[in-house]
């Protein structure tokens, strides 16, 4: 079957490109057609495979639709609409660019049905998103960028890695679910690069240090994409990996625990993704129907209230200027609005009742308990107390109330944020309210049949108790939760101080070994020289001259001596040549023979 | 504009906020005690009345002072830690 088969991704790439061409009063009905366009073309996918491309050896199938590509699909591209509304008033085309693009790569990913493709777009997304992180255009950005594109690549090496070798032992290049209960070294690399990713521990620091780095919609973006990708390729290829499950607890409580250590909002919920992912990714470990299920209906509601989440802190940022707790407060009668969104987003990551994070968080939890892994159960419990306990009570509290004050002149000049950004948020809300409230509009669209009702009365009273007991906690500990103007050391930590270290070692050992050299040149090379130039000159005046002009002077008196011995005498002369020739080869003789 | 007016107002009323969010949460444990049918719960453990009301507030509790604990060992440095 080779007819053309129009590719999400190659509207955005096409539209990317065009993009510098449109007038500009046409612009803004040109960015938010693209998206739009890209997301009718995604809802009228017919499942199958299609697409395939002969290059060399290979067959490259750009174009697998099957119902666990098409929700990923879905949801990626309801979210760059989203998240081009968002940032709609951006005047610089190449932010645009950059975020499609990316976009375009997370797309192709999703529906790539090989390894090469899936690769291929992989590093699309690496490299595309890098540019919302130096867009901010601080100086911090410029090396933020550099640390993210470096761990992204290091990751990309290991799954490229993997997949040479995995493709070499079986023969086939098609990306379908892996022999998780054999894991040979090419599984364990593909692992790698999926799990650094998705920021599973230790792979991790790269996304806070880049989400709290990039641009206001840039951060919109990007932490929607990235992750749920490999959450995809997880639950593609790895369902069912043992080692994912305690992997994923962890996740989830790590991110908890360095949330409540953050004065800086957006890194503040970029710990929550990782919080997050945590759970789809324990799901993904736990490998059941209901567990991919639930990986698969957390990636979706999460996209949309994290995508939420971070046009609430966007826009604070946008408007203030500032992200950090300290430096934030009293914003209600400013921003109201943004305050109602964001709490939206707050209870809905929370699993509030009625909100989006409900009926897909408690499907993982189910699932483990299902399972009798009791512990996982109730460790994801608690991190989902320490989600409400930050994202739903710290991050609104701190920002619009509180004891701090943004600096006066900064208060003053505070509105609600552009319209755009506002419907944007808006429309992300409203989302997450009707998938709390309407489950089969989620649960239609999982790849397995879904046989779970999350609205029963004990499952209501037990997520009502945690979270309003949280709460509780929150408003009686509030003074030990006060922001503080610090930041918290993490794994990245070793490799940029390692980067430091090997500068410190460029520059000090080095520069010791440089100068100790130099020094040992002076004294033991250039000092000898120079007194070894100075006798030289002494030998040359002294002993060289006077050499040759003595042996000059003896030449010639020699000469003049054999000119009375030259008589013109040929068997003389042959004589005294054979003479002197006997007399060295007798002397040779006797020598060797001694 | 309302919504600023409504914040204002519920602020202006916080004790009496308060005291009906605390009511409000022992309504919620005296349901769970009384009507809720813990026929689906997952361990033995949960039949406990309030204990998701306990492990909440333990949980908020654990957390805060345990990452608290855990930021002032070390890991929480000045902001300019990075910087050359």
């Amino acid at each position: 079957m080779n007819s053309f088969w129009l590719h999400p991704s190659l509207i955005l790439i096409v539209g990317a490109l065009l993009l510098p061409l449109v007038p500009a009063r046409l612009k803004k009905v040109y960015l938010l057609l693209i998206p739009v366009l890209v997301f009718v073309r995604t809802l009228n996918l017919s499942q199958g495979s299609f697409a395939p491309v002969h290059f060399l050896d290979w067959v490259l199938v750009f174009g697998r639709v099957d119902k666990l590509s098409l929700v990923f699909g879905y949801i990626m591209s309801l979210m760059c609409m989203l998240g081009t509304l968002y940032g709609l008033h951006v005047k610089e085309n190449a932010q645009h660019i950059a975020s499609w693009i990316y976009v375009a790569g997370s797309i192709g990913a999703i529906f790539a049905g090989d390894f090469i493709t899936l690769f291929l777009f992989w590093e699309v997304m690496a490299f595309s998103s890098v540019f919302l992180i130096w867009f901010r255009r601080r100086p911090e950005s410029l090396s933020a960028g550099l640390r993210y594109l470096l761990v992204h690549v290091a990751g990309g090496l290991a799954l490229l890695g993997g997949i040479v070798l995995h493709c070499r032992t079986t023969g086939s290049w098609s990306f379908n679910a892996l022999d998780v209960h054999h894991p040979t070294a090419a599984i364990y690399l593909i692992l790698i690069g999926f799990i650094l990713n998705a920021a599973v521990p230790p792979f991790h620091a790269w996304l806070p240090d880049a989400y709290g780095e990039a641009t206001f919609n840039g951060s919109v973006f990007m932490c929607a994409f990235t992750t749920k990708t490999a959450v995809y390729a997880l639950c593609r290829g790895f369902a069912g990996m043992e080692i994912l499950v305690p992997l994923g607890v962890i996740m989830a409580l790590y991110g908890v625990v360095y949330a409540v250590l953050e004065n800086d909002c957006r890194r503040l919920l970029a710990y929550h993704i990782i919080s997050q992912v945590g759970y789809m990714v324990a799901g993904v470990g736990l490998g059941t129907a209901m567990a991919i299920n639930g990986a698969c209906a957390h990636a979706f509601a999460h996209i949309l209230y994290k995508g939420l989440l971070f046009m609430g802190c966007g826009a604070v940022l946008h408007m203030t200027g500032e992200s950090k707790f300290t430096e934030l407060g009293g914003l209600w009668k400013k921003m109201p609005w943004t305050f109602v969104f964001t709490l939206i987003g707050g209870l809905s990551i929370s699993a509030f009742p009625l909100f989006s994070g409900f009926v897909s968080k408690s499907m993982i939890v189910a699932a483990g308990f299902e399972e009798h892994k009791y512990w996982v159960g109730f460790f994801l419990l608690l991190a989902s107390a320490g989600t409400f306990l930050h994202t739903g009570l710290k991050v609104p509290y701190f920002i619009w109330f509180g004891k701090n004050q943004p600096k006066p002149e900064v208060l003053n000049r505070v509105a609600e944020p552009p319209i755009n950004m506002m419907v944007a948020m808006a429309i992300a809300s409203a989302l997450c309210i009707f998938i709390g409230c309407y489950t089969p509009y989620l649960y239609r669209m999982l790849p397995f049949p879904v046989d779970y009702q999350p609205y029963t009365a004990y499952h209501i009273s037990e997520t009502l108790q945690i979270l309003l007991f949280t709460g509780v906690g929150f408003f009686l500990l509030l003074q030990k939760l006060n922001p503080e103007p610090k930041i918290s050391l993490d794994l990245d930590w070793f490799y940029r101080m390692g980067g430091r270290a090997f500068l410190w070692g460029a520059r000090k050992p080095m520069q010791a070994v440089d100068t100790f050299v130099g020094e040992l040149y002076r004294l033991a090379g250039l000092i000898p020289l120079m007194k070894t130039a100075r006798l030289a000159g002494l030998f040359d005046n002294g002993v060289i001259d006077g050499a040759v002009d003595g042996f000059a002077q003896s030449v010639r008196s020699l000469g003049r001596r054999l000119r009375s011995a030259q008589r013109g005498q040929m068997q003389e002369n042959l004589a005294f040549a054979f003479a002197v020739a006997a007399l060295l080869i007798v002397a040779f003789v006797i020598y060797s023979y001694r | 504009m309302k919504l600023v007016q409504l914040i204002e107002y519920l602020r202006n009323r916080l004790k009496a906020v308060v005291r009906i969010c605390f009511g409000l949460l022992a309504l919620l444990i005296l349901l769970d005690a009384l009507l809720v049918n813990k026929e689906h719960a997952h361990t033995r453990i949960e039949h406990f009345p309030a204990f998701w009301s306990i492990f909440g507030f333990l949980g908020c509790v654990v957390i805060i002072i345990a990452s608290k604990w855990f930021g002032h060992a070390g890991i929480m440095t000045r902001e300019d830690y990075y910087d050359e």
